[in-house]
């Protein structure tokens, strides 16, 4: 199974998708051009300073709010492997399944990390922090699928025939 | 096993004789619908990452042109353009300065026991006629677009039971954010609400689509009411017809139940910066305010034109405060002309836009600027929301708006 190791960004409850990438960002042409104003409303610094591989550890109903699909395709572009919560928002959730980018739920994690730590994760089986294991669940399988093409439009283009 | 409403509307997408909680299933979808804050996206993506692209069904599209109207810049005309271009020339149903998308979806459209994908997070206002909405993203969308199927997680369904009915000077808002308040913003996460009981016979369908479309708000893949007599009234006035008009099962599966009495319910308001924040009006009046709006998908249809009409009559609006009021519709836009509410407004000293999300979605009219304060009817008062970060968005109906816009602080409609 996929095993990385990343380090922590620590963010709080109900992150919506206004702090993740504010409407008025939206009109940049590029998600690139976005990237840099990702979480800015909250830490306006944040964007500079996450690094390739870092991980988002955050508390419950991360991602509530608006369907806007840049807010996972931010997140991605700047870099984070993954997102570890207690819950997330349904939307939000799909859209960054259909964008190749992993998302993972952990009722505990959160409550004892400390941002800069770093955590590893083993894919569908667990997160060890600081030599504690938290338990992770198996996604469905049709998620995997999605995932494991890089996101949805790669997953469809394999499943429909409509080229590689 | 008996199911509910939603359950057997994907059961019907599905072509399968039964679903329950927690399976997954690959549905055909009844209609979708894509607005101007991501279709150009959505389109890129059709032309540049498809070698083959095709779209299943045009007849189940509907592209709407309401998020930033008229077009603020020479890149939301651009966006725009591709959307209008790509509509044409697909025979896509195309809406542009209109009305907002899900307003005219509930006029034109949307029919008891579909399923509906928007690439919008209030498509959930379409349970208002029994019909199953959910809001997706631009990829979705787009799979949607190309296959004309799409696959569901079935959600769980809570059930919130209706009694009594609504005090005079209270309206189904103050109800929804009493609702929001009491469980969360992510009191039903993944989970459907499913209103029903006597208080939900005394709602009209306006005031139905004002409580399913805030289920988002609260976590939710959507909220339903049974497509009842007055919903099929609402439908057959509008010359439509439903796919299946479904009630939930006796023994149906609920995740959970709360019960709310309509005759409890007193004015609120949500403070900045969660939806679930809700306090009674009279904790948070007399917080002076910059700028009011009484409009949006939620709460600028007629009903709520009239209550603010008939509290700035004859009054004028603070000479500190910007009153934004913006009609949900043309259809609306026009009622409220013929019953001189425009004149109403606009002789207190209101500003009366155009129909479009304005200020809700903070893009394009009325942004406010650094410490400035909002009073709202829309459906979002999250940090910056509204324009600057260091903005405040107040969520309240459409009465405390129109009487606060007056007294230039926030205030209960009774005070006046």
């Amino acid at each position: 199974m996929e095993q990385f190791t990343g380090k922590v960004w620590k963010l709080g409850d109900d992150i919506d998708t206004d702090i993740i990438i504010p409407t008025e960002y939206l009109a940049l042409k590029t998600i690139e051009d976005m990237k840099l104003y990702g979480f800015s409303p909250l830490r306006p610094e944040l964007a500079a300073q996450i690094g390739v591989g870092d991980v988002i550890v955050a508390g419950k109903n991360f991602g509530c709010g608006s369907s806007r699909e840049q807010a996972p395709e931010v997140i991605k572009a700047l870099g984070i492997k993954c997102i570890v919560a207690k819950s997330f928002a349904r939307i939000f959730f799909r859209n960054s399944i259909n964008n190749g980018l992993l998302l993972i739920e952990q009722p505990d994690l959160y409550d004892d990390v400390e941002e800069g730590d770093r955590v590893t994760v083993t894919v569908n089986e667990e997160i060890d922090y600081k030599g504690k294991k938290y338990p992770i669940a198996s996604l469905p399988e049709n998620l995997v699928e999605i995932l494991q093409a890089g996101g949805l439009v790669k997953a469809m283009r394999i499943q429909n025939g409509l080229g590689g | 096993m008996g199911m509910t409403i939603a359950e057997k509307i994907i059961a019907l997408a599905a072509n399968v004789p039964e679903v329950k909680a927690g399976d997954i299933h690959t549905v055909n979808l009844d209609r979708m619908m894509s607005n101007d804050g991501t279709t150009h996206l959505t389109v890129d993506m059709y032309h540049n990452k498809l070698k083959h692209p095709r779209i299943a069904d045009p007849k189940k599209m509907v592209f709407i042109v309401d998020h930033n109207v008229p077009s603020d810049s020479p890149k939301t005309a651009a966006s725009q353009k591709k959307m209008r271009d790509f509509a044409r020339e697909h025979q896509i149903d195309f809406w542009e300065g209109q009305g907002v998308c899900h307003q005219i979806m509930m006029e034109h459209y949307v029919c008891p026991g579909e399923l509906i994908f928007g690439a919008d997070s209030h498509t959930c206002t379409y349970g208002a006629l029994g019909a199953f909405g959910t809001g997706v993203g631009c990829t979705d969308l787009l799979y949607g677009m190309v296959t004309g199927t799409s696959w569901v997680l079935v959600p769980e369904t809570v059930k919130f039971k209706l009694t009594g009915k609504l005090p005079e000077g209270v309206y189904p808002r103050d109800l929804m954010l009493t609702i929001i308040g009491k469980i969360g913003a992510n009191g039903v996460n993944y989970q459907v609400m499913e209103f029903c009981g006597d208080g939900a016979k005394t709602l009209s369908v306006n005031d139905r689509m004002v409580l399913c479309n805030l289920a988002v708000e609260a976590g939710a893949k959507t909220a339903i009411f049974e497509a009842d007599e007055i919903a099929l009234a609402y439908l057959e006035e509008r010359g439509r017809k439903p796919k299946a008009v479904f009630k939930s099962d006796a023994d149906a599966v609920y995740a959970g139940e709360y019960i709310f009495d309509l005759s409890k319910i007193q004015p609120v308001a949500a403070r900045p910066d969660f939806v679930d924040d809700v306090v009674p009006v009279d904790d948070v009046c007399g917080v002076r305010i910059d700028e009011a709006f009484l409009g949006s998908c939620n709460n600028g249809r007629i009903d709520e034109l009239r209550v603010g009409a008939a509290i700035v009559k004859g009054r004028k609006v603070s000479e500190h405060v910007r009153f934004l009021v913006v009609p949900a519709s043309k259809e609306v836009y026009l009622q409220a002309l013929e019953e001189g509410l425009i004149d109403i407004f606009m002789k207190s000293g209101a500003i009366v836009m155009n129909p479009n999300c304005s200020v809700c979605w903070g893009s394009c009219q009325g942004v406010i600027g650094e410490n400035e304060v909002l009073i709202s009817t829309g459906t979002r008062n999250f940090k910056g929301r509204a324009g600057h970060p260091s903005s405040k968005v107040y969520l309240g109906s459409a009465a405390t708006v129109a009487a606060s816009a007056v007294k230039g602080e926030i205030c209960r409609a009774d005070m006046m």
